[in-house]
């Protein structure tokens, strides 16, 4: 399997760890939503198609990607840098604050 | 500065080597270069940072993944996005670097911290494809330019200084072990150590 880094290009699989499903969003930090930190730990779609994932570059540039892999063929259909989605939407904890 | 010691020294045999009949095909040496750091810019701050790098080498830098140039006395290439190694045949470099400010991002040294190797003649890219799964032909990896890649968890900063020569820094602790399995890679086309 092959994934074409947006730095490094096309490089084999053994150069990138795998960071987790790139579907969850987390909490805000603050809350104390039970649910949500459930739903957040635990529950995956495990779909049998595209899956939106993390991957990390750990053996070239190191950059953390995000990837949308085929879980049944391995069909990469695209790779972007993960930080080009932006802040996470509760924005970056200031040190020191207390909810 | 500190007397630098070769980790090759224990394994560093100059001479022929290996399948050597038919010609030697690779010559393997040690670069040993006086200064090695790594440049990294803040978000943002990448054009900044390659007008520093071109003011304190003269080296001029392509914006593009993997850019990388070479003069006698400098070595530059981008291995990941806003990043940048640069070496110095001198020592004190990380002190020049002054140019590079906290503003603009940061410097760290590595010279005793890498060990430069030198993969030159005519199967080099033979030999470097029998140990990293990346493509070594002069089209996807042009002269001047640099990749960062692995070799069974060894970190390696790759650059194409010629047509048919290639610069690998190592980390220094892993380097002697390298050297090794370089040789060993290096056996089937006959190599000389220099």
């Amino acid at each position: 399997m092959l994934i074409t880094c947006p730095y490094c290009g096309p490089r084999d699989v053994s150069e990138f760890a795998y960071q987790g499903d790139g579907n969850r969003s987390r909490p805000d930090p603050s809350s104390t939503d039970l649910a949500a930190w459930n739903a957040y730990v635990y529950d995956r779609l495990n779909p049998a198609g595209a899956h939106n994932e993390i991957w990390q570059h750990a053996g070239g540039c190191r950059a953390h990607l995000a990837v949308v892999r085929d879980t049944l063929s391995h069909e990469i259909s695209s790779v972007r840098f993960a930080r080009e989605k932006g802040a996470p939407a509760h924005g970056r904890r200031k040190s020191g604050a207390k909810p | 500065m500190v007397e630098q010691l070769s980790p090759l020294a224990a394994v560093f045999r100059p001479g022929s080597h290996g399948n050597f009949v038919d010609g030697v095909g690779v010559t393997l040496s040690e670069m040993a270069p006086g200064s090695i750091v790594q440049l990294a810019a803040w978000p943002g701050e990448e054009k900044k940072l390659i007008a520093a790098i071109t003011s304190l080498t003269g080296l001029k830098l392509a914006d593009g993944a993997g850019a990388g140039a070479a003069s006698e006395r400098h070595t530059v290439f981008g291995f990941a996005p806003g990043k940048f190694l640069l070496t110095d045949t001198a020592e004190g470099l990380v002190s020049a670097a002054g140019v590079v400010t906290p503003a603009m991002g940061t410097i760290t040294d590595l010279s005793h911290g890498r060990t430069a190797i030198r993969v030159a003649g005519p199967r080099s890219e033979w030999v470097l494809a029998k140990l990293f799964a990346v493509d070594f032909s002069l089209v996807a990896f042009p002269q001047g330019s640099g990749i960062s890649t692995a070799h069974h968890d060894i970190f390696a900063q790759i650059q194409r200084s010629g047509p048919d020569r290639f610069d690998l820094y190592v980390f220094r602790s892993f380097a002697r072990s390298f050297w090794k399995m370089l040789c060993h890679a290096s056996d089937e086309v006959g190599y000389e150590v220099r």
